[in-house]
């Protein structure tokens, strides 16, 4: 069953059966939690310190504030990059003819 | 005695049922929609079901030859031809059945689903013949064996593909995304004609098998391999020319871009079969190997950078397409670098060609998946704009859970699909060139990263008042959704058994040229 990787192998059913083990754990622990917690009670609701729950739109993090730091850590990357993704026709057909002929000359040169 | 028939001329009927089927769709819509629905369904389910049937025959007795017109379909080179197999040649071996079959499973779904995601839409007709002509071309791409059929493949694969990327024609964007997808494809149509003619100058022949025989890579033959694989890479959506894959998978209708998929794996089917069985080990294999690797590299970089900082779902999942193609073009590369070096070979290259195919068809699965569930989120809420979108997770359960069978599949999360053959992938190249097997690993937790955004963005947070009506897809939406989802996480859990019935005869069919030689001059 398992799965030959050529330097090792993969058992993904040993791996299922651990992370069922591992389900059921994390279920009996969480079976033991607050036992006070019932839906469509006060509990639900959040507490924000008295003040009112914001719109639910305003609450949802949008994907326009998601990895701002990732961007913004590779700058200097993506300034370059993203501007070569021109949607311009032309320039596809240029990068296609440019790539064609740099695997050309490295054919030709080296064989 | 018809299973006898229908078995001897399975690679024909592989063609002729669907390509009857596209061309009557149209006649059946006259009659009504519901009666042209079922043609089209029954027309793809019987291409699986052959392709099923001719994967069997082949893995179980080898290579299939089907020469068209000759008194006996394995009849490949006629008495009075001078030895040269003069008419056109179906040679189907592991490596176009593992091809074959991926493409049905993928066509099946996405008809089970466009059955509704369409509904709405006008023109129907045209729809499914063309999503049946496109999956004509892939199955003529992967099963001839004649250069120039190729070619008609890959035209009819392409203008297909271009016609439905622009089939919303009421939206600018699909029509001019359909247009760069035609122009940039008639280029590198172009270049595979001009390559042909080449060959066919120096060879008198058009067989592929017949050219690799007599292959003697003078530099037209470097030509003629340069734009061969320069430009089908292209159709692959290998960086640096995969500018056109995030303009025409996104603004194609879902279910087409799943199947835009499945098409440029056979372009890029087309870059091993010419790598590894017209040219061989004629050609110097360090140097197209690393060439192979280096596209295969930028693509898995550059495709994933660029999908993360992405706002449109289905822009967002056209990169990572191209990042994907990256890690199949990196696994057969490193196979392609030590094709002529027994030992290296067998210590780990054929297992980076397995891992490298093998991602193939997982990727068909699970990208399909992924896509079609794009496409549900824009059935019921009308965005793409991930800026726009939350909460879903509350009312579209099903779509939640085939995402995140996908999302977890692609960026290589055990036990799904996408985890065995990287990790093929890394052990394999890892011994090949560590910094090599390092990125792979870097590019799957940036992967992993990307999808969480996505995740987050459309199914968690509160439920938005904006989708307070949205309701989960229709039946068969989520059949077809299901379907792949379903082998997404059979092909995880046992992934030995695939690459034993599948994959491993496929990569040695793709390395063992003279077999490939023999199967159609053999027969003289």
């Amino acid at each position: 069953m398992s799965l030959q990787t050529g330097t090792g192998f993969w058992d993904p059913l040993l791996w299922v059966v651990a992370f069922a083990i591992a389900l059921l754990i994390s279920y009996l622990i969480w079976a033991r939690g607050e036992s006070t917690y019932h839906k469509d009670t006060e509990a639900v609701k959040p507490y924000l310190s008295g003040n009112a729950e914001p719109e639910k739109g305003e609450v949802h993090i949008r994907a326009g504030n998601m990895y701002w730091g990732f961007t913004e850590a590779l700058k200097g990357y993506y300034s370059r990059v993203v501007p070569l993704h021109s949607g311009i026709l032309n320039d596809y057909v240029l990068w296609f003819i440019a790539t064609a002929a740099l695997v050309l000359v490295i054919v030709g040169v080296i064989g | 005695m018809i299973q006898d028939i229908i078995l001897q001329n399975s690679p024909a009927l592989l063609l002729a049922v669907p390509m009857l089927g596209a061309f009557a769709t149209p006649l059946f819509g006259r009659i009504s929609g519901t009666v042209r629905n079922a043609w089209v369904l029954l027309v793809m389910a019987a291409t699986l079901a052959i392709s099923l049937v001719l994967g069997f025959e082949v893995l179980t007795n080898g290579t299939m030859v089907y020469t068209f017109g000759a008194a006996a379909p394995s009849l490949s080179i006629p008495a009075d031809s001078g030895g040269i197999p003069i008419r056109i040649i179906f040679t189907v071996d592991a490596m176009s059945v593992f091809m074959a079959i991926s493409a049905s499973i993928v066509a099946f779904a996405v008809t089970l689903y466009s059955l509704v995601s369409q509904k709405m839409s006008t023109g129907k007709d045209g729809y499914y013949a063309l999503l049946i002509l496109m999956l004509v071309g892939i199955l003529g791409m992967v099963c001839t064996g004649d250069i120039f059929n190729f070619f008609v493949f890959l035209e009819i694969n392409s203008l297909a593909g271009a016609a439905l990327v622009a089939y919303r024609v009421d939206k600018g964007l699909a029509v001019e995304g359909g247009l760069k997808y035609a122009v940039i494809s008639t280029l590198g149509g172009l270049m595979v004609l001009f390559s042909v003619a080449l060959l066919y100058g120096q060879y008198d022949t058009l067989n592929i098998a017949m050219i690799a025989e007599r292959m003697q890579f003078t530099f037209l033959d470097q030509v003629a391999l340069v734009m061969l694989i320069v430009a089908l890479a292209m159709k692959a959506g290998a960086v640096p020319m995969h500018f056109w894959t995030p303009d025409a998978y996104s603004m194609a209708p879902s279910a087409v871009t799943a199947l835009l998929i499945v098409a440029s794996q056979a372009s890029l089917y087309g870059v091993f079969r010419v790598a590894f069985t017209l040219y061989g080990v004629a050609l110097n294999w360090v140097t197209i190997g690393w060439i192979v690797i280096i596209l295969g590299v930028l693509s898995m970089f550059v495709g994933v950078t660029m999908a993360i900082p992405q706002k449109d779902v289905k822009r967002l999942m056209a990169y990572h397409a191209v990042s994907q193609t990256g890690y199949m073009l990196l696994g057969v590369g490193v196979g392609l670098a030590v094709l002529g070096d027994p030992e290296m070979m067998k210590l780990f290259g054929l297992t980076a060609m397995e891992g490298g195919i093998f991602h193939i068809i997982n990727h068909a699965m699970y990208k399909g998946l992924l896509f079609l569930t794009a496409g549900a989120i824009f059935y019921q809420t009308g965005t793409r704009n991930l800026n726009k979108l939350g909460g879903l997770g509350h009312s579209m359960k099903w779509t939640m859970l085939f995402f995140i069978i996908g999302a977890l599949a692609i960026a290589g999360i055990p036990p799904f699909n996408g985890f065995a053959s990287k990790l093929m992938i890394y052990e394999s190249v890892f011994l090949f060139n560590p910094l090599l097997s390092i990125i792979a690993m870097v590019v799957s937790v940036l992967t992993l990263a990307s999808f969480v955004k996505v995740f987050h963005s459309i199914f968690m947070g509160p439920k938005l008042p904006e989708y307070e009506e949205v309701k989960e897809v229709p039946g068969p939406m989520l059949a077809g959704m299901g379907i792949l989802a379903l082998l997404v996480v059979l092909f995880g859990i046992f992934p030995q058994q695939i690459v034993d019935i599948l994959i491993a005869p496929a990569a040695g069919a793709l390395i063992d040229q003279s077999g490939y030689i023999e199967s159609v001059l053999g027969g003289i």
